[in-house]
């Protein structure tokens, strides 16, 4: 055996302990926090049907954007849609392709008030603006008819780290409160006026849990699995509704009546029966016309698995299904992807 | 054979040398790395970023004062608290304890250097803040007019961050400190001895003797608490404003690059993120600087009379 013969033998080696077959398709992708469970149970789930292996990072829907726009990884993923700046920097044009729904809700922590309190949207922003200051505001009191609330001074506590959570809950907010949008506006990251950071749904939620008189925000999977309670939020018709899959789900079937082709579209405070209205879209990014086409076909497949059989396992993640609607017009958005 | 000689000398000289100037250019590229890319913030702000008070990332006006202070007040106040503490730890297992148990106590406070950030920040928020909580509770109002003492008891805040960066700080000034002073002659605390000094003339000896390399202990620590990120990010309450408080909630430098590095998607916001990298950067390497500065200024008088010390201590205590 020459030199090259046998680091021929030993690299075949390797390759054969590393790489369990060449036809699998290798796909990279990069963004959001707020759907790694799901989207990494749906990567293992189709991992076991189909030679594909898709990585995700779950770095942020930032860091996902950035790298998307410069090509490094095949998709991207975002709690946020991409403004029309960040478009026009990105190589091509980018689909928003929606993959499930997530909610935020208002929890809080009353000491000796076993009750539940309900919200609405212009009273929520005027607390996290700093204007509502006490439990027992006139405010609140008419809101709660009949119940006794306590005059203890309110903490606000939001969300230390740009988040996914803290862009659906301040686009609600300045849906509802014009004050709100001039004062504070929409971002992942925003400058609070008054309050306390927590860091990640954990550091908010231990934070509430812990401080007499406090009221903070965290996605509602996380409200579910650690059996946090929060308040019903009004919605655009009136109606006080608590956050559960049903009435995120309905949000966005209301939706689909004014649902642009490219489905950047906020359903936070969108009208309609039984809808709740602190519910957003979460979105995979793809390139319409990706230069590898083998990931490309491989890439569209799997959303077709992921829209359709795929959303089964959302809801026993905290996640809200698409309905049915969007499914439809996404499916059709999916076939302008080039393939070849 | 001598040639030889000379040559693995110059060899030897010449590689180790060749790894040191890596370290420099290592610590230039980074400085030139993030002047490099925060070039819209540095051009949009100037040096208006390190005065301006507003963070705010939805209009895009981004001033770093708020995080510089919360940086260096947690920092200072933290070595306040950990320094005495380390230095008794210090002292008391180089100069005091007896030997069955040095080794359990040393290796109880290294062990509180290998805990991850993380742990402690966890640890913070939910035993310490609470603990935190109840004391401010505890206040008694005639202290509460004191601008130290100012705001609601909610716990997260300044003296959380300070007790926490206060404990992970200890054992490494402490242990460092311990090797100074085991590195201190024998000969020092015998002269002290043979002049009749007690014990504790005899440390004090020992601790002038020390006092540099207890310095640069300190400054050691002081560089951990400037950049230790997660754990201080989970109990400060990261609100960018700036308070003589300890109560309040207030942010660091390292905090929010943690926090908001991930979602940054537009340039400029981006760039404002790694520019108070390059603050707290520039910051470091002053306070390195000042330290230095500090022991160097030390050293000169002692070269001049280093047998005096023992002497010296013994006669002011005497």
């Amino acid at each position: 055996m020459t030199v090259s013969q046998r680091v021929f033998a030993a690299l075949t080696g390797a390759a054969l302990l590393v790489g369990v077959s060449a036809a699998q398709t290798q796909i990279n992708g990069a963004g959001a926090t707020f759907p790694n469970p799901i989207y990494s149970k749906w990567f293992s789930e189709y991992g076991k049907l189909k030679q594909v292996a898709i990585n995700y990072q779950s770095i942020g829907s930032g860091g996902g954007i950035r790298q998307l726009t410069s090509q490094t990884v095949f998709f991207g993923a975002t709690d946020g849609p991409m403004t029309d700046e960040q478009m026009q920097q990105a190589p091509g044009r980018i689909l928003h392709l929606p993959t499930v729904l997530g909610a935020v809700v208002p929890v809080y922590n009353i000491p000796n008030f076993k009750g539940e309190i309900k919200f609405s949207g212009p009273v929520l922003a005027d607390i996290f603006l700093g204007k509502i200051t006490k439990w027992n505001d006139p405010a609140l009191a008419k809101l709660n008819g009949g119940t006794n609330l306590p005059s203890t001074d309110i903490s606000v506590v939001h969300r230390a780290e740009g988040s996914g959570t803290t862009y659906i809950w301040v686009d609600f907010l300045s849906k509802v409160s014009p004050e709100f949008k001039q004062k504070v506006g929409v971002n992942t990251s925003v400058k609070w006026p008054v309050g306390l950071g927590g860091k990640g749904n954990e550091g908010v939620a231990g934070l509430v849990q812990q401080t007499p008189g406090s009221i903070g925000y965290v996605e509602l999977i996380y409200a579910l699995q650690n059996k946090i309670a929060y308040g019903p939020v009004q919605n655009a018709d009136g109606e006080f509704v608590q956050a559960s899959i049903q009435s995120v789900t309905a949000a966005a079937a209301a939706a689909v009546k004014n649902m642009p082709k490219d489905f950047r579209v906020s359903i936070t405070n969108a009208p309609g029966k039984g809808v709740y209205p602190v519910s957003s879209f979460t979105w995979i990014l793809l390139y319409e016309n990706p230069k590898d086409k083998n990931q490309s076909k491989a890439m569209v497949e799997f959303m077709k698995w992921a829209l359709s059989d795929g959303q089964k396992f959302a809801a026993d993640l905290g996640y809200a299904p698409l309905p049915q609607e969007v499914v439809k017009l996404e499916m059709a958005a999916l076939n302008t992807i080039k393939v070849s | 054979m001598n040639s030889i000689f000379k040559q693995r000398e110059l060899g030897f000289r010449l590689g180790t040398g060749a790894v040191a100037f890596c370290l420099v250019l290592i610590v230039a590229a980074i400085g030139y790395e993030l002047v490099r890319q925060s070039q819209l913030a540095l051009a949009k702000f100037g040096f208006g970023f390190w005065i301006n008070d507003i963070w705010d990332p939805v209009s895009g006006e981004f001033g770093a004062r708020p995080f510089i202070w919360g940086t260096l007040y947690s920092s200072v106040l933290a070595l306040l608290l950990a320094g005495p503490i380390a230095l008794g730890i210090a002292i008391f297992l180089s100069e005091l304890c007896p030997a069955w148990l040095r080794t359990p106590l040393t290796f109880l406070t290294e062990l509180l250097a290998a805990i991850p950030s993380i742990v402690y920040g966890l640890w913070g928020i939910f035993v310490l803040v609470p603990i935190v909580r109840s004391l401010e509770s505890a206040l008694p109002s005639s202290l509460k007019v004191l601008p130290f003492f100012a705001g609601p008891p909610v716990g997260v805040g300044m003296l959380s961050a300070v007790l926490i960066l206060a404990i992970m700080v200890i054992p490494f000034t402490s242990s460092v400190a311990r090797e100074v002073l085991r590195a201190v002659p024998m000969a020092q605390r015998e002269a002290a001895y043979a002049l009749g000094a007690t014990k504790w003339e005899a440390i004090q000896a020992a601790l002038f003797y020390a006092r540099t390399g207890i310095v640069g202990a300190v400054m050691l620590g002081f560089g951990r608490a400037l950049g230790e990120t997660m754990a201080v990010t989970m109990v400060i309450g990261n609100n960018p404003q700036i308070s003589l408080s300890l109560l309040a909630p207030q942010y660091t430098m390292a905090a929010v690059l943690a926090n908001e590095f991930t979602e940054a998607a537009d340039e400029l916001y981006l760039d404002a993120l790694i520019e108070v990298g390059l603050v707290l950067f520039i910051i470091t390497l002053f306070v390195n600087a000042g330290s230095r500065l500090l022991i160097w200024n030390m050293n000169r008088p002692a070269t001049v009379r280093k047998p005096v010390p023992a002497a010296a201590a013994v006669g002011a205590s005497a």
